[in-house]
């Protein structure tokens, strides 16, 4: 199991192989299709660096810090994703499997997909401290949230040098 | 005659909501622990692991089983000797949005489906079957939407048999492959019309897991289980939890079947009154 930190660096991402269990602690963002739509035409936060997390919570229940937020199948993102890449993100946490354009901009740009126990949303709460939607709040469950998260269990699903978990 | 108010109608609804989001159905959670008993492959058993514990955190906690708290699908079974007092269809969408709202949901419905626009908690889809006596039973399942792309449908010839029907099946879950929550239920409608054939491959998500399955049933999951797509398809040995079928008479010149894929947050509640 390694342990990682936001913002990743490259020598982190690099040591990172398919199939690879980690925890990641730091800031990440959530974004998912209407999000993604406008993000690649005016980006509401810095993106280099940045780690997207495909996610539309639930509402947040009382004195709870974030509802229900498992990842959403991440496939749908595959036609805005190079782009966001281009730019400096360097990862992303969903579900599922991607298209080789995004397994080959993966590697063009060394970033790195991770998977998150899928269906698991409850679950997935507690590793939330800290939720702030920061961007699109007419978006409702879609909006943009900066989530911290502490010790979040993910598994390599491709890395920066192209391999799948699914092969 | 018996009489039932439509505010009555409503409460049951909203509860019903609460009950299927929060609590995974007995089947279901039955099914993963004896999976999770069972699975060698290490990655699996630790995503199986992850299944149960999140059920039990969800129940415990009242959080939802997982985000997507779905689309509802509401089955009503209305007795024809009932007179409701007020507006039934109203009373199930006021109960759905109370439910929804009540237990911090998500507003996953939008009200046009090109234009999409504000999502909220208001729609269902609901299907009404009028039976004889003076019983009334609501079932509401709440289908997540990552499982529910991954449906097929398919007019097969008349001609194709069984070996067909298997094969469209099975391709139709190695499409899914390892994107829509595996390990799944699949549910499978054969026969009636092409809407019908989608209608009873829902209803058959609502039947127990556990229960005596057909041969057909039997023999479509152990071909599945071969695909090894496995829990969060990391591989392993549980690909599918069950296979469940519901079939009706069809015409001649034609075979309709249609799967209707559900993950293992497979999410029901059923009341009578």
């Amino acid at each position: 199991m390694k342990r990682i930190n936001t913002p990743l660096t490259e020598k982190d991402i690099l040591r990172l192989k398919a199939g690879d269990e980690v925890l990641l602690s730091g800031d990440i963002y959530t974004s998912r299709d209407q999000a993604h739509k406008r993000l690649i035409k005016k980006l509401p936060f810095k993106i280099k660096s940045a780690v997207i997390y495909y996610c539309g919570p639930t509402q947040t229940p009382p004195r709870k810090i974030i509802g229900s937020c498992g990842p959403t199948t991440s496939s749908r993102m595959d036609a805005f994703t190079p782009l966001l890449l281009k730019r400096g993100l360097k990862a992303m946490i969903g579900k599922g499997r991607r298209s080789e354009e995004v397994r080959r901009a993966i590697k063009k740009y060394r970033a790195v997909y991770f998977l998150a126990y899928a269906g698991c949303g409850a679950l997935i709460s507690k590793y939330v401290k800290k939720a702030k939607p920061v961007a699109y709040r007419d978006l409702g469950p879609e909006a943009v949230y900066k989530l911290t998260v502490r010790d979040f269990p993910l598994i390599v699903g491709i890395d920066a040098k192209g391999r799948s978990i699914y092969g | 005659m018996k009489i039932i108010k439509a505010e009555k109608i409503t409460k049951v609804v909203a509860d019903l909501c609460l009950k299927a989001n929060y609590v995974l159905r007995r089947d279901i959670l039955h099914k993963l622990k004896l999976a999770y008993s069972q699975e060698k492959n290490s990655r699996a058993k630790k995503a199986l692991g992850a299944i149960i514990e999140n059920a039990r955190i969800a129940a415990k906690e009242k959080l939802a089983i997982c985000q997507d708290t779905g689309l509802p699908i509401v089955f009503i079974e209305l007795g024809q000797d009932i007179r409701i007092r007020g507006d039934l269809k109203q009373a199930v969408l006021k109960g759905i949005a109370q439910g929804y709202k009540k237990g911090n949901f998500r507003e996953s419905i939008i009200h046009d489906p090109i234009a999409r626009g504000k999502s909220g908690y208001r729609g269902a889809v609901i299907h009404t079957d009028i039976i004889k006596g003076d019983k009334l039973k609501i079932t509401v399942l709440p289908k997540g939407f990552g499982c529910e792309n991954k449906s097929q449908f398919k007019m097969l010839n008349p001609t194709a048999g069984e070996d067909q029907v298997k094969k469209f099946i099975v391709q139709a879950v190695k499409t899914a492959g390892p994107d829509a929550c595996p390990p799944y239920v699949v549910g499978v409608g054969i026969g009636g019309s092409s809407d019908y054939a989608g209608f009873l491959a829902k209803v058959a998500l609502l039947k127990d897991i556990n229960a005596k399955r057909s041969k057909l049933e039997q023999d479509l999951e152990k071909e599945i289980g071969k695909s090894g797509i496995g829990p969060m398809g990391l591989g392993g040995k549980v690909t599918c939890l069950a296979v469940r079928i519901e079939s009706f008479p069809t015409h001649i010149a034609g075979l309709p079947v249609a799967v209707n894929i559900s993950c293992h947050a497979l999410r029901s509640a059923s009341a009578r009154l």
